[in-house]
């Protein structure tokens, strides 16, 4: 009985008592759900233009933050190690290109799983060789104040962090509806066979959209970095985005970010207010079980693209 | 191109240390499982240059220990179990036998204490578990001195309490438990169970899963609302950065956060920059470049001797773990010396020399290391020392300061755990424990 009040009553009392804490808990899970996002919104490029669950993507965010940061370190200034770093994941996407996927076109996809898994490993220790494996911390001039909205308080980099993700966002909507290379890709997206028979060449498309990936991952580095300071560990936070992935399903942009933010605040919310019933840290396994539901009922996702077989 | 230059360079010095590590060996065989590589790189780096500066200043100032050269050889564990393991089985013959190992790691530490045992080779697992191996009847070749983590938990909740005014004003207080949902993290948890019932204080227990170390958002949320007295912390690799950031950010009182000596390196503030200045944690030996042998150090690192590529590190107490460490094995070989003779020794002397040491005020001020380490007195009981205490140390925004004394543990409420803990693995191992008479 008590087990059950503990799961039905007391939560909801909680909440009603203390609606400034519940709104604190619930838009810091927001807030939590959109850098998660940001990770996601990486698998989901390479995913939807070249159909590979690129495993690597989590060490692409180290890889980039790496770069950058051992840039700055360097005395190069902010805005040109964003530059040259963004210039270093066009010449990695050009690398996995020519010397990965190349040589694996028409394999099946788990060979080319397979092959990020090596990219993954191989990435994260060419990144340590280069730069070393010590903390690296990433001061950028993201504000680190806080605001308060009643009794709850809002920390100004989430906020910070939100916006540059919408803004990524809604820069990647433009990219893919009103550029010619953004229509190739969609176009690639969509089918492979098909794009290829009007003279859209895949290969230069791969390239673009790790690079594209590569930038995120870069976007993701930065703002995960500065929370953090670089370091390797920045690597396992993909694992933050798979439940995101299967929420808002592979191919979706906007998926990434809706799903981003349910998994987020859902977590949240669940750890502060359910955690305890069962000893805490369930947030770990909350976002799978969600995930999970959801592909009881959608396979494909949220937003992701309808699965249809035709007999 | 530059970027060419850069990889080319870092090859080229990964080679070169290579090479170093295995020329440099010589006499009395010292296996260091380092783990320099892989997500905790930041705290091991620190941690093997300090181990391995020690061996390096003895050689260079002394010529070895009594005239025997200290070879240590690297193996690195990237502080996974099953390399450790590997680690060990590849370097325990060389040179004639390994002297001593110093796993670095609560895992690979329980992986060895068979192995060890049965090779007679000791282990000083400095800072780590197994906590109970500090008895030495059941634990002939473990050795876990200066103090163990069970006395720290105790020596934190006696700091706290002196700050508050004595033992008695813990009563009605709260606190935050903040730890790796890990054996390790759950070691002191039955300690301050026991401390909790004794001093009528409350605890809320937060776990953090190993693979969400980087996400502690709702625990921080929780404990800006139930507001504890204290937060005390268990923390590992990039767990402890992240908690000193999210404390910072709902402005929780750094002064009241301590972590434990594991969370206690620079990864644990430099990420969180301003915002942790005054955060404090344990430790069981000095820290920074105040004491008189760091000359003979400074002068090693003149000749070019030295392992770590920037001297600021010497600031960290990872660094000055490593050292210490390393001072407490070179003493203990002096110790087996003194009854074998000025040469090689085996690992069954090693152990020997273990159990009798005593470092006396004297003797720590011969070494130049006054106040760096305590004083110390091991038996064949008593595994872990007469003498656990932890220092506090506090972060002031460049470097960390002690701000303590010696704050002692309450060794009479973790000789009784030890005794239970130790009397249940000789019991499921078919040990018989020896006579210490």
């Amino acid at each position: 009985m008590e087990f059950l009040q503990s799961i039905f009553v007391t939560p909801f009392v909680e909440i009603v008592d203390s609606p400034y804490f519940f709104f604190e808990v619930f838009f810091g899970g927001l807030m939590a759900g959109v850098m998660y996002s940001l990770v996601a919104l990486g698998f989901v490029l390479i995913f939807k233009a070249s159909g590979v669950f690129n495993f690597s993507q989590g060490v692409m965010v180290l890889f980039a933050a790496l770069n950058f940061v051992g840039l700055l370190e360097h005395g190069v200034p902010i805005w040109l190690a964003f530059l040259i770093t963004m210039a270093i994941m066009t010449a990695l996407a050009f690398a996995v290109e020519r010397l990965v996927l190349r040589h694996l076109v028409n394999q099946e996809p788990i060979i080319l799983f397979m092959a990020t898994i090596g990219l993954a490993f191989f990435l994260e220790g060419f990144g340590e060789t280069l730069w070393g494996s010590e903390i690296k911390p990433l001061e950028v001039g993201i504000p680190n104040d806080v605001w308060f909205m009643g009794d709850a308080m809002i920390q100004q980099a989430d906020v910070f962090a939100a916006v540059v993700a919408g803004a990524m966002v809604t820069v990647l909507a433009l990219f893919f509806h009103y550029t010619r290379v953004g229509r190739a890709l969609r176009a690639v997206a969509d089918d492979h066979q098909a794009a290829l028979s009007i003279g859209i060449p895949l290969n230069h498309i791969w390239i673009i959209v790790w690079a594209v990936a590569g930038v995120v991952a870069l976007v993701a580095g930065i703002l995960w970095g500065s929370k953090l300071g670089v370091q390797f560990s920045l690597s396992v936070i993909a694992l933050k985005a798979l439940p995101v992935l299967i929420l808002g399903g592979f191919t979706s942009i906007p998926g990434a970010i809706i799903g981003g933010l349910i998994i987020g605040a859902g977590e949240k919310v669940a750890e502060v207010y359910w955690g305890s019933v069962f000893g805490g840290a369930i947030e770990e396994w909350f976002a799978y079980i969600v995930a999970l539901v959801f592909l009881f009922f959608r396979p494909q996702g949220l937003f992701g693209d309808k699965i249809i077989e035709r007999v | 191109m530059e970027f060419r230059k850069m990889a080319l360079a870092a090859v080229a010095s990964a080679v070169g240390l290579a090479g170093i590590a295995a020329t440099a060996y010589a006499d009395q065989p010292i296996p260091a499982l380092v783990y320099r590589t892989g997500a905790y790189a930041p705290s091991g780096i620190p941690l093997a240059n300090g181990y391995l500066d020690y061996f390096a200043m003895i050689n260079e100032r002394d010529g070895g220990v009594n005239g025997v050269p200290l070879a240590v050889e690297e193996c690195d564990t990237g502080y996974a179990t099953d390399r450790g393991v590997e680690c060990y089985d590849r370097t325990k013959g060389t040179g004639g036998g390994a002297t001593v190992y110093s796993p670095w790691s609560t895992g690979i530490t329980y992986a060895l204490i068979e192995k060890a045992t049965n090779d007679k080779i000791p282990i000083l697992s400095m800072g780590y578990g197994r906590t109970s191996a500090a008895n030495g009847k059941v634990f002939p070749y473990v050795f876990n001195f200066p103090a163990t983590y069970w006395s720290q938990a105790t020596s934190v909740v006696q700091y706290i309490a002196n700050e508050a005014g004595g033992l008695d004003k813990l009563k009605g207080m709260r606190f935050a438990y903040i730890y790796l949902d890990h054996p390790y993290g759950k070691e002191p948890i039955p300690t301050l169970d026991v401390l909790a019932e004794k001093f009528g204080f409350t605890y809320d227990k937060y776990p953090v899963p190993p693979a969400s170390m980087t996400e502690q958002k709702s625990i921080w949320l929780q404990i800006r609302k139930t507001k504890p007295d204290y937060a005390i912390m268990w923390g590992w690799g990039a767990m402890n950065g992240t908690a000193v950031r999210e404390a910072s950010n709902i402005r929780f009182p750094m002064e009241k956060f301590i972590g434990n000596w594991w969370s206690g390196g620079n990864d644990a503030v430099v990420p969180a920059g301003k915002g942790s200045i005054g955060y404090k944690s344990a430790t069981f030996h000095g820290v920074g470049t105040g004491f008189d042998a760091y000359k003979d150090v400074e002068a090693m690192y003149a000749a070019g001797k030295g392992s770590s590529a920037d001297k600021a590190e010497h600031n960290n107490p990872l660094w000055a773990r490593g050292f210490a460490n390393a001072a407490y094995i070179v003493e203990a070989i002096r110790t087996a010396q003194a009854k074998f003779g000025n040469r090689q020794i085996s690992g069954e002397e090693m152990r020997w020399g273990l159990e009798n040491l005593d470092l006396s005020e004297e003797r720590i001020a011969e070494m130049g290391m006054t106040g760096y380490i305590p004083p110390l007195k091991i038996t064949c009981e008593n595994h872990e020392g007469d003498n656990p205490a932890i220092l506090v140390q506090q972060w002031k925004g460049d470097k960390w300061e002690i701000i303590s004394d010696w704050v002692p543990a309450m060794t009479e409420v973790v000789a009784p755990l030890i005794e239970q803990d130790s009397a249940q693995y000789a019991s499921e191992n078919n040990i018989t424990p020896r006579s210490c008479n």
